[in-house]
């Protein structure tokens, strides 16, 4: 029998948003106040779902331990209390919280090997969330 | 299709624990949680039906009769109970989260009317949860 589990992780990093391919009044459009030359800061909430069968012997659709080891690696450890904008991934792309969201669905995608990955959800406030779930179209 | 979601809480213990495993299996692949006298949880449970809506009515579901099977299925069996001991699901299966979830959801399907069950969530903490969806 298939389940989903969702564990809940958090970080905190800065960001500035700022496109170099835009004059300074474009980026001052887009990007309002996260234009801001020296950046400021987020407590990300991540949110990561993955799904496989419920092993009969453990009960479980994974061990949390192996999911918690693989994102405090993966994910906490290069993220967290770091300048997104500094980080050689964000070099050319903006560090929006949908960039960021893609990428750690692609981080998890790739190493995490010991169930199916669903679904990335960032919140960026309690006011902002960014989902991901790949190329293709959620299932529910 | 419309979609309700009603929630409750249970508090209840467990541990996890395998007899084909070797102790030391069951040490390395449970953790803290093979402590034999368990540790608890304040369970959060949603629930959520989908049907659509009854045009005398205008409810997807009878909320009433919704919560009532929740409490008599589900929190008269599961709540301040050590999972393990007292809850028959549990005697022979490890009262996990995702087996929780599972079993919440057949004591569950079947007993409504109109709705149909969507999904079954329990949270065991405010940082992990499980979904259930039925069997595929
Ligand atoms: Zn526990």
């Amino acid at each position: 029998m298939k389940a989903h589990l969702s564990r809940r992780y958090l970080f905190s990093a800065s960001h500035r948003l700022h496109s170099d391919t835009m004059s300074e009044a474009e980026n001052q459009a887009t990007y309002g106040k996260c234009n801001n030359p020296f950046g400021h800061g987020h407590n990300y909430t991540l949110e990561v779902t993955v799904s496989g069968k419920v092993d009969e012997q453990t009960g479980m659709v994974c061990n949390l331990v192996d999911l918690d080891g693989f994102v405090n690696r993966e994910v906490l450890e290069p993220y967290d209390h770091e300048n997104l904008n500094m980080l050689p991934e964000f070099a050319e792309q903006v560090p929006t919280t949908e960039n960021l969201c893609m990428r750690i669905f692609e981080i998890v995608q790739r190493g995490f090997h010991f169930a199916h990955l669903e679904r990335v959800r960032l919140e960026e406030t309690m006011m902002n969330s960014f989902e991901y779930t790949g190329a293709h179209e959620p299932r529910h | 299709m419309i979609y309700l979601t009603r929630k409750a809480e249970f508090a209840a213990s467990h541990y996890y624990h395998n007899p084909e495993f070797t102790p030391e299996e069951n040490r390395r692949i449970f953790g803290k949680c093979n402590n034999p006298n368990g540790h608890g949880h304040n369970y959060t449970l949603e629930v959520t039906v989908k049907g659509e809506v009854d045009p005398r009515s205008g409810f997807v579901v009878d909320l009433k009769q919704l919560k009532e099977v929740m409490h008599h299925e589900v929190l008269d069996a599961m709540d301040h109970r050590f999972l393990n001991k007292e809850v028959p699901e549990f005697l022979y299966s490890i009262p996990t989260t995702e087996n929780i979830a599972i079993a919440i959801w057949k004591r569950l399907a079947g007993k409504l009317d109109h709705a149909r069950l969507h999904r079954v969530r329990v949270y065991e903490t405010p940082d992990l949860f499980v979904d259930f969806y039925g069997e595929d």
